[in-house]
């Protein structure tokens, strides 16, 4: 009995310490997600009530030419760009690694574009240096590469997204900090074993140093997904809140936005928010599924 | 790597017409005019309020953030109840959702709270433990200190809850500077939120600060706009500065992104 009441009251005590976390859960978490699901099939103005139409919003997104193309430009974006991140990170984690001097200044500076990245301000930045005036342009044609002077990279629909992918890039610090901190837990001896063995640092790499770290290059990778799905800020200011020219930079979360936030139209919003939750959550689990086959653990 | 940043931070104290000729770090010509008209540059609303208004807004988030994900975090770490590991998977869950499925709910909900326009829909999730991920890193940092001192404490007469603010909060220290740092970081370069939440000028942050200087002077005015991300981006390298170290160990140890 005295056991019973004992426990009675640590369970108010730990649910007392929980109750802003589980209010946020509830009201900011689950509610809205089964609201927003809800409103997914429905056509939505938030002025009249919602209008139950099915699968109507799902039908006409893949009738609906902007949504494939934000849809084109967000899978060029996500599958050239994190991976070229990824490979930049390790590449300069295994140089920096290397017992350098000033390891941990190159760690430093190559850090705080990540940090930055994802700003208004680095955006704007952006904006200028592939302008037709821009920095790059400057470049190039003092070192006499005259052909580009007319071409705005971030206005022409071929190179667009490649200068936000070159963004993306860019912030490739905080996962290099990541790489680095794993390559230094890797034991010496292996390496050392592997000198004796006669192999060379382009053998260590992909015999030693790829292996080990395959765990922690998949937490990266998924990270990196979900997080580069999400882009909104560099597209929607360098394309100065259009998509661009010919919606080269129409990012997902932009048409997403336009739709809701200027259209109006909740209904056709929410269905475009759990057609991207079902794409990265597919994703994984698909990554999760091949992880077997490449990801190494020590157990 | 940094080049365009340092070009464009030169920049900012070039004359206008120097700009776009001058691809050097060092200006030949230095002047302040760029950043004495773009601080008062917009119609009436100088830069001085964007920084006051992100400032707030930082402070807030912060308080809000460092108590309500302590408080769970010390649950999750601290205590036995019925139900943790069933609650501890959706903390996981919501880490990883992308927030645009709560996000046209939550916009409907504080639209009819009459939320919108002030800077509540941005401070009080995070009084409610939203941001999933420092939860997450406290409770595994919590769950490293010795069970001992609790049992300690208790026998002394101690509360649970004399137990969390007297021995665990200052125990964690470091991870509760990562979670100060990481939310002025994130919060000064938002800009999603605040362009959905806020459209009244004079609440306006930098990001949306900065967003509508482009809007109203065009292209015509880099020297003013790079004068002003200089600005804005200044109070982030002076925490990285300062928190270099613990920024890094953070990264380095939970994942955390910059």
């Amino acid at each position: 009995m005295k056991t019973n009441s004992k426990y009675k009251y640590t369970q108010k005590i730990a649910f007392a310490f929980l109750a802003p976390w589980l209010i946020g859960v509830v009201v900011f978490s689950l509610v809205p997600m089964i609201a927003s699901l809800y409103y997914s099939f429905t056509d939505y103005d938030m002025f009249n009530a919602p209008q139950w139409v099915g699968m109507g919003n799902y039908i006409e997104m893949f009738n609906d030419a902007r949504f494939i193309q934000s849809a084109k430009v967000t899978a060029h974006y996500v599958a050239l760009g994190v991976p070229l991140q990824l490979i930049f990170a390790l590449f300069l984690a295994v140089i920096i690694s290397d017992k350098i001097p000033g390891f941990k200044i190159f760690r430093a500076v190559y850090y705080v574009p990540s940090l930055l990245g994802g700003s208004v301000a680095i955006a704007l930045l952006w904006r200028q240096v592939f302008g037709i005036d821009g920095l790059l342009n400057n470049l190039l044609s003092s070192l006499g590469f005259t052909q580009f002077e007319n071409i705005s990279w971030i206005n022409n629909p071929g190179s667009a997204v490649n200068t936000l992918i070159v963004l993306l890039v860019w912030q490739f610090g905080s996962c290099m900090v990541i790489f680095v901190s794993a390559i230094k837990n890797i034991p010496d001896t292996l390496y050392e074993a592997a000198e004796i063995d006669g192999a060379g640092p382009v053998k260590r790499f992909f015999k030693i140093t790829f292996p080990m770290l395959t765990p922690i290059i998949f937490f990266n990778l998924i990270m990196q997904l979900i997080s580069a799905f999400q882009a909104f800020t560099p597209a929607f200011i360098i394309g100065k809140g259009t998509g661009g020219f010919r919606d080269s930079i129409l990012f997902y979360t932009l048409y997403l936005y336009f739709k809701g936030f200027t259209q109006y139209e909740m209904g056709y919003a929410s269905a475009m928010a759990w057609f991207l939750l079902i794409v990265v959550g597919l994703l994984t689990l698909v990554l999760f599924g091949t992880s077997k086959f490449w990801v190494h653990y020590d157990d | 790597m940094l080049y365009p940043l340092i070009w464009m931070i030169s920049s900012s104290f070039k004359p206008e017409e120097l700009i776009f000729k001058d691809m050097g770090l060092f200006p030949s010509e230095v002047t302040f005019e760029n950043y004495i008209k773009g601080w008062n540059g917009l119609s009436g609303t100088s830069f001085g309020l964007f920084f006051k208004n992100t400032i707030i807004l930082v402070i807030f988030c912060i308080i809000g953030n460092l108590v309500s994900c302590s408080l769970a975090g010390f649950a999750f770490a601290r205590l036995r109840f019925r139900g943790s590991n069933l609650l501890f998977s959706i903390l996981i869950v919501t880490m990883m959702l992308p927030f645009h499925v709560v996000l046209i709910p939550r916009f409907i909900m504080f639209n009819a709270l009459g939320w919108t326009n002030t800077f509540l829909p941005l401070i009080v999730p995070k009084f409610l433990a939203t941001e999933g991920f420092f939860c997450f890193m406290l409770v595994q940092f919590m769950r490293g200190i010795p069970r001992d001192l609790d049992e300690a404490a208790m026998i002394d007469g101690c509360g649970v809850f004399s137990i969390y603010l007297k021995i665990i909060m200052p125990l964690c220290k470091s991870p509760l500077t990562l979670v100060a740092v990481f939310t002025l970081i994130w919060t000064w370069n938002d800009f999603f939120s605040q362009l959905i939440y806020i459209g009244d000028p004079h609440l306006f942050t930098i990001a949306l600060g900065l967003r509508t200087f482009i809007d109203s002077t065009g292209d015509s005015n880099y020297g003013q706009l790079f004068a002003m991300s200089t600005l804005s981006l200044l109070p982030i390298i002076i925490v990285f500065i300062f928190a270099q170290k613990q920024l890094i160990a953070g990264v380095a140890t939970q994942g955390l992104k910059g």
